[in-house]
């Protein structure tokens, strides 16, 4: 019997089985900000064990709440600030250089196929984007990530989801995570790693896996992944080029982490997805999804286009197009996140942010802030928000508040409308 | 070790997220007893009220996928500082069930019918849970009726309830 891509990368990491199912794994990246990692210093600190397992496998970024907004968020960061100069941790990204967690690690370079990488933000299984076993957990597997590394995972199952086809124009990566979740209900791949393969896959970006690996969790899923081929080779090429002597060479070493033809699948799905439509949630579970269609004339007051599912420059790219030379609604308030100071420098040569300013929306420091209502972009009691984020949960945004999950096409044509609209209507 | 006994809140619905039980504004506290007051706060449940009903609760009986969503260990330190340290469920979230077992708490799953069972038989009455660990029994009390319901967790999960949870276990053994 042939091994999934989860299995080989837990045979290549594997610490112990201290007892049947639970198999304690070597970490090669401990990822943290500032909103879950501070109580896990403080406490190794009272415990008398303030010590990290490797700096240069530990990567930091303020980026919930920044800049803070008040004394308590203040001090979250100061707590971050200090134990990263502390133990010499290089890689910590604080005001300026500060961007969304996971559109920042990938970005510079932090994450390869094969790695495990924990952190504690449940949306980690972004990576699996490279071929990595990417998890979210809580704070006291985080505190033992950073003092040992490692942590244990019970034996992964997986699902696949073979996608064939292609994406209508209109159609993005969004709307098949969407769908996808919709598929399989808000805990079908609990305990379980989806692999997303296929021509569908294949042919997609690097910005555009991480949108589908970030959604895995929505479905329960512990990681997402995708399967390295030349396109992952592409996006790291800048940070691995001293490793290898060739792009060919490195996608030889990184093919090493696909599943075998017979591994073993709890359940796999093939769709042909030529016909999808745009895809959005109503309701307050992100199995909630409907085809946009049957959600147009939804009013809508807020829309946001950010987070680590779509804050992407792809993301603001394809925004820009349907929102150039047009105005938002009157009614409706435009919020814009670019994840990374990057993304931003990227979307200002390009025009992008001109097209966004001169629509009528508010363009904010690369930050998590409104996806989770923990700082700027609070919906008020009673208010809904056309949003690229990735969960719709109650009050997620604000008490009293709804969201409508989406793409960043939909998303933007909404924000013309001031209700919920269909971007292909807006195309050429 | 923690307290795995008490007065029993039942809540009916499934998918109760780690939004609806411990919202992230909460997030910027850096103590767990700062927590205590918002538990369930904005949990959607027809006449349930978290300023009344949580109190003196020592366990949850709930239906399925029990603290989805987000990976804040906010939300068991949120039940653990209210002095629920014992979490029955259909399942629960990955994450969410991981961090209670880090916390030497108990998330214990059951079968369907037995959730069931608890909901028909003991959701209207005054009821105590408590755990057996050594014996894997689940003791429900009210006062005219009782039952003993078996249940299994592994090794790991009940090593990590006895030694109070992972950070101590790992730093003895990694």
């Amino acid at each position: 019997m042939g091994k999934t891509l989860a299995e080989k990368i837990f045979d290549a990491h594997r610490v112990n089985m201290p007892f049947p199912d639970t198999h304690v794994l070597k970490l090669d990246r401990v990822f943290c900000h500032e909103i879950t990692t501070p109580i896990a210093i403080t406490d190794l600190m009272a415990r008398g064990m303030d010590r990290v397992f490797d700096p240069t496998k530990i990567k930091a970024v303020i980026d919930h709440v920044t800049p803070a907004k008040d004394s308590k968020t203040a001090e979250q960061g100061k707590i971050l600030r200090d134990w990263a100069k502390r133990h010499g941790i290089k890689d910590f990204f604080d005001i300026g250089r500060n961007g969304v967690c996971h559109a920042i690690f990938p970005e510079k370079g932090f994450v390869r196929p094969g790695f495990t990488i924990i952190m504690g933000d449940s949306h980690t299984c972004t990576h699996g984007a490279f071929g990595a076993f990417a998890a979210g957990v809580g704070t006291t597997d985080l505190e033992v990530g950073i003092l040992k590394g490692v942590c244990a995972f019970h034996s992964p199952k997986t699902i696949k989801f073979v996608l064939n086809g292609s994406l209508k124009p209109g159609v993005y990566a969004k709307d098949l995570i969407l769908f996808i979740i919709k598929e399989l209900t808000v805990n079908g791949a609990t305990n379980m790693v989806i692999e997303f393969t296929g021509p569908v896959v294949d042919a997609m970006s690097m910005e555009s896996r991480m949108t589908l690996c970030n959604m895995a969790i929505e479905a329960g899923g512990t990681s997402g992944v995708c399967y390295p081929d030349m396109t992952t080779v592409e996006y790291l090429w800048e940070f691995i080029k001293d490793e290898f002597s060739s792009k060919q060479e490195a996608l030889k070493e990184y093919s090493k982490w696909i599943s075998d033809e017979d591994a073993n699948y709890e359940k796999i799905y093939e769709y042909d997805i030529s016909n999808l439509e745009p895809m959005v949630t109503f309701g307050f579970k992100p199995d909630q999804v409907k085809p946009v269609d049957e959600m147009i004339g939804t009013k809508i007051d807020q829309v946001y286009i950010g987070s680590c599912t779509n804050g992407r420059i792809e993301d603001l790219r394809i925004a820009a197009e349907i929102l150039k030379d047009k105005k938002i609604n009157d009614d409706v308030r435009g919020i814009v996140s670019p994840a990374t100071p990057d993304i931003y420098t990227m979307a200002l040569k390009e025009g992008i942010i001109e097209i966004f300013q001169n629509a009528g929306f508010c363009v904010t420091n690369p930050t998590c802030g409104a996806c989770l209502g923990m700082s700027n972009g609070i919906l008020a009691n009673g208010e809904s928000c056309a949003s690229t984020t990735n969960r719709n949960f109650n009050g997620r945004m604000g008490k009293g508040g709804t969201v409508h999950l989406m793409s960043p096409a939909t998303a933007a044509a909404s924000a013309l409308e001031g209700k919920i609209t269909n971007s292909q209507l807006y195309k050429g | 070790m923690k307290k795995f006994s008490g007065k029993v809140l039942f809540l009916d619905r499934s998918d109760i997220n780690t939004d609806e039980i411990i919202p992230a504004k909460y997030l910027t506290e850096i103590t767990k007893e700062a927590l205590k007051p918002f538990l369930l706060e904005d949990l959607v449940l027809n006449g349930f009220n978290n300023k009344e009903d949580i109190n003196d609760k020592a366990v949850i009986v709930t239906r399925e996928n029990f603290g989805c969503g987000s990976s804040r260990e906010h939300a068991p330190w949120a039940l653990e500082v209210n002095g629920i340290n014992v979490v029955i469920a259909e399942n629960f979230a990955r994450i969410f069930r991981q961090n209670m077992y880090n916390c030497g708490m108990f998330a214990i799953q059951l079968p369907k019918e037995k959730i069931d069972y608890l909901f028909d038989t003991y959701s209207d009455k005054d009821t105590t849970i408590t755990i057996d660990i050594d014996r894997s029994k689940i003791i429900v009390t009210t006062q005219d009726r009782s039952d003993e319901i078996d249940f299994v967790i592994g090794e790991f999960d009940k090593t990590l309830v006895k030694e109070g949870g992972w950070v101590g276990y790992a730093d003895k053994n990694y």
